[in-house]
């Protein structure tokens, strides 16, 4: 092995590997707190509020993570029915009936033991987080936070610092997480430390700018991390270690390895034939098959819409201004918070100005029946795409927990298809 | 603007309140909406808006008709292809107006009630060549900052409505405005106490067809009707019949189909209901003095009802449904659902919990706005009831 090859060895695949052993530790650490008896503060990946929760030492539990790792596990459906037994409808978020099945087995989980909350903080990103919330309430009595962050009010109007209704906003934003601070501290005994605030912004500041930069190398060609698989490990960490040193560290170490993989030319798959987006939540019931049903045709996720708005719309690259940190806080969260709800209602915008840059081939719409946040106005969102653009696309239906309502066979002869109208396409154009 | 009134108070003389009842029912029943299309034939302009609660008061203060966007009993053959699966009826059969070209708007505003509606603005926004807004009403009601905020969220929106209008709203238009809000609530508030306490004077499926017009005709004469027919319906000569008192929970968005209503209607009386909440939103008449936009946000906040698409930590939904049933009188609970209403479905839990501490009897079910068949919900609530009177 000579010495490039050394390094490739050392460096490549690094990213994927840290960062499955980082879930592992985490889920471990669960597991330390609830056999301690300890609690943790629930949150959400669209506004977190880690960065005020690290502050005073709250480990945190991110229901959406252990929910999918219930699927990607393939036990979802055990918990699913559990839930379903208890009185919640086939109709609603698997996510949710995921957790309170897990709420029901003591937090018991195919990777450990999740901790009881001790609060949890949501946001309006997504309104099933607030029913969600209401229910871990109903069980534990627990205070339950509603960071309300107003999004955009119409396509293309958003508003900016120095706008009358941009500093409407941010001071709605920045009294509430004043007043969450206030719980915090009540519930902690513990007086709030800006300096350790400064501390923890610096940490999420690396992180949200190496995912940017990260998500931005994948213009490379042939394109560095797969975005449907890859992209949801990176995005795992940068939401359970946002604000520490771990994060930061594993992202610039990233942001290397996917430098490196562009400049050596080293690409996801042998050969990639067809660079294409993906729009939705993965089908984690069946997640590595989803991905290969694509991949054997040569088929790379160069970008997924997924990792915008699941990143709480860090890939945006705001960064806090360390010199004014609340309300620097508070604009940062507002404007993150509402990209991630662009990413899911105004997307088609984004997808456009994305094709010739990233060198798009195709986009995959993935509604699925669980989530209506992300999945309700794809058909439009696509429609809109497909007036603006000649690129192909293919919508199919599935489920991110379900697997009642997955059906393999059906969506490999959509996907299929698909790639043979693209095949299609691409000897057309070269005779042309 | 004044326009011809569906009904004109003074030839309601003589006639009897069915009689009454079944021309308001004409208008109700139409699905191209003729209220709304007579107003624009004279020069009017519409504000549309979604489910559930809308500042009605800031568009009539403009002369604008604020009209009342909940589905219709339609074939959304448009709209169907606009949307993915999954999804409950009112945001295709909405949308579908739109399409169809069956109610044409100004400006549409919607807001966030729950996941899938979320996304309604940005659809019909790429659809339509007039403006579609997002309200943001707050999510945090407890946070001492939600006030301000939907203070300065009002004066928005008033921008957006002024633009549509082409001429400024006073302070002045919009006390006007909110007093004839406050006489329409409290006449919303007198037809629901008649249903209460005499709930043989009035069916629910009449006083949810009169509560349904004032979102399809200007206020003033929306008051106007409901002052001429209430002392019409407080003499009508009937007779209390041996039914159950109950509350009918689930209607705060979707609408069930007015056969649904008179199916619960034959076996209970419904002597509470959260139908058209958004239109009954504000309990008592919003203050005259000061800022009138503070005054609309405190009442929103302070002097309001309940639904599950309103996260307030001092309303818990299941506490705010017994003391709605209990300050009813009822002797039971019919917790419905719209079908895929993620809200809806999600708080039946918590209700039919609540409902089992409390030892109330509950009824659950689920409709769709366009389902024309009730043979086997009759079936099943005679038992419902049956049950409840003979054990």
């Amino acid at each position: 092995m000579d010495e490039k090859q050394a390094r490739s060895a050392d460096i490549v695949g690094r990213g994927a590997q840290d960062g499955a052993r980082l879930f592992r530790e985490w889920f471990q650490s669960m597991t330390e707190v609830s056999a301690g008896g300890g609690r943790a503060a629930y949150v959400f990946v669209m506004g977190s509020m880690a960065e005020v929760l690290r502050v005073f030492d709250y480990p945190m539990v991110f229901p959406e993570i252990h929910s999918l790792q219930m699927a990607v596990r393939r036990v979802a459906h055990e918990y699913l029915n559990q839930a379903e037994d208890y009185g919640y409808s086939p109709d609603i978020c698997g996510y949710v009936k995921a957790d309170i099945a897990l709420q029901l087995r003591q937090g018991d989980h195919p990777m450990g033991r999740i901790p009881p909350p001790s609060l949890a903080v949501l946001t309006n990103a997504c309104n099933t987080y607030i029913k969600w919330a209401e229910i871990w309430e109903r069980m534990y009595s627990i205070p339950i936070f509603t960071l309300d962050i107003p999004g955009t009010r119409r396509a293309g109007g958003q508003t900016w610092p120095g706008n009358a209704d941009f500093e409407n906003d941010k001071r709605y934003v920045a009294g509430q997480i004043q007043e969450f601070i206030g719980i915090c501290e009540e519930q902690t005994g513990r007086r709030f430390d800006i300096d350790r605030l400064r501390q923890v912004l610096t940490y999420t500041n690396d992180m949200v700018r190496g995912w940017h930069r990260v998500l931005e190398l994948n213009a490379s060609r042939p394109g560095v991390f797969n975005a449907l698989t890859d992209g949801t490990i990176y995005l795992g960490v940068s939401n359970a270690f946002r604000g520490t040193a771990e994060g930061a560290r594993y992202f610039q170490e990233l942001v290397q390895e996917m430098e490196y993989k562009a400049a050596s030319g080293i690409g996801i798959l042998p050969e990639e034939k067809h660079r294409l987006i993906f729009v939705g939540v993965p089908c984690y019931p069946i997640f590595r098959r989803f991905n290969e049903l694509f991949s054997e045709w040569g088929g790379v996720f160069v970008s997924s819409t997924y990792l915008w708005f699941a990143s709480g719309g860090t890939n945006l690259g705001f960064e806090y201004d360390l010199s004014r940190p609340l309300d620097s806080l508070a604009e940062g969260i507002l404007i993150s918070v509402r990209h991630a709800m662009d990413s899911m209602f105004f997307q088609d915008r984004a997808l456009i100005g994305m094709v010739e840059r990233f060198h798009v081939d195709g986009v995959v719409y993935h509604p699925i029946k669980s989530c209506r946040t992300t999945s309700a106005g794809l058909a439009d969102n696509r429609r809109a795409f497909m007036q603006a653009t000649d690129l192909p696309s293919l919508f199919i239906e599935s489920d991110m927990m379900d697997k009642r309502v997955v059906s393999e066979a059906q969506m490999k002869n959509r996907i299929d298809a698909f790639f043979e109208g693209l095949n299609a396409r691409r000897l057309q154009s070269a005779a042309a | 603007m004044d326009t011809s009134p569906v009904l004109d108070a003074a030839s309601l003389d003589g006639r009897s309140f069915e009689n009454i009842l079944k021309d308001i029912q004409e208008v109700f029943d139409d699905t191209t909406f003729p209220t709304v299309r007579r107003w624009r034939e004279q020069g009017g302009k519409v504000v549309g808006h979604f489910q559930v609660y809308f500042p009605e008061e800031i568009a009539e203060a403009a002369g604008l008709l604020p009209f009342k966007v909940r589905g219709a009993p339609v074939e959304a053959v448009r709209a169907e292809s606009r949307f993915g699966s999954y999804l409950c009826s009112i945001l295709k059969t909405s949308l579908e107006l739109a399409l169809a070209g069956t109610v044409d708007l100004d400006l549409f505003v919607s807001h966030p009630i729950c996941d899938a509606a979320r996304n309604l603005a940005a659809v019909w926004g790429r659809n339509v060549d007039y403006p579609c807004d997002i309200l943001y009403l707050p999510q945090n009601a407890n946070s001492a900052h939600a006030a301000r905020y939907l203070r300065d969220e009002y004066a928005r929106l008033q921008r957006a409505i002024e633009q549509v209008a082409g001429a400024p709203i006073l302070e002045d238009d919009l006390r006007r405005s909110i007093s004839v809000f406050n006489e329409n609530r409290r006449l919303l508030r007198r037809l629901y106490a008649v249903k209460r306490e005499t709930p043989w004077l009035l069916a629910i499926d009449e006083v949810y067809i009169l509560t349904a017009l004032g979102g399809l005709i200007p206020r003033r004469e929306h008051n106007s009707l409901l002052q001429a027919l209430l002392p019409i319906i407080e003499a009508r000569p009937a007779r209390p019949q041996d039914k159950i008192r109950v509350v009918l929970e689930g209607g705060f968005c979707e609408q069930p189909p007015l056969d649904l209503l008179r199916a619960i209607g034959q076996t209970c009386y419904v002597v509470d209901d959260d139908l058209l909440i958004g239109l009954r939103w504000i309990l008592d008449d919003v203050s005259l003095d000061g800022d009138p936009l503070l005054n609309l946000a405190r009442a929103y906040l302070e002097q309001s009802s309940y639904s599950v698409v309103q996260h307030d930590l001092r309303k818990p939904k299941e506490k705010m449904l017994l003391e709605r049933a209990r300050g009813a009188g009822a002797d039971a609970v019919i917790l419905s659902a719209a079908k895929m209403c993620e809200p809806g479905l999600e708080d039946q839990v918590a209700y039919s919990k609540a409902l089992d501490e409390a030892g109330l009897p509950y009824f659950v079910t689920e409709f769709e706005e366009k389902m024309t068949s009730f043979d086997q919900l009759q079936i099943q609530l005679e038992t419902f009831v049956e049950n409840i009177l003979f054990t």
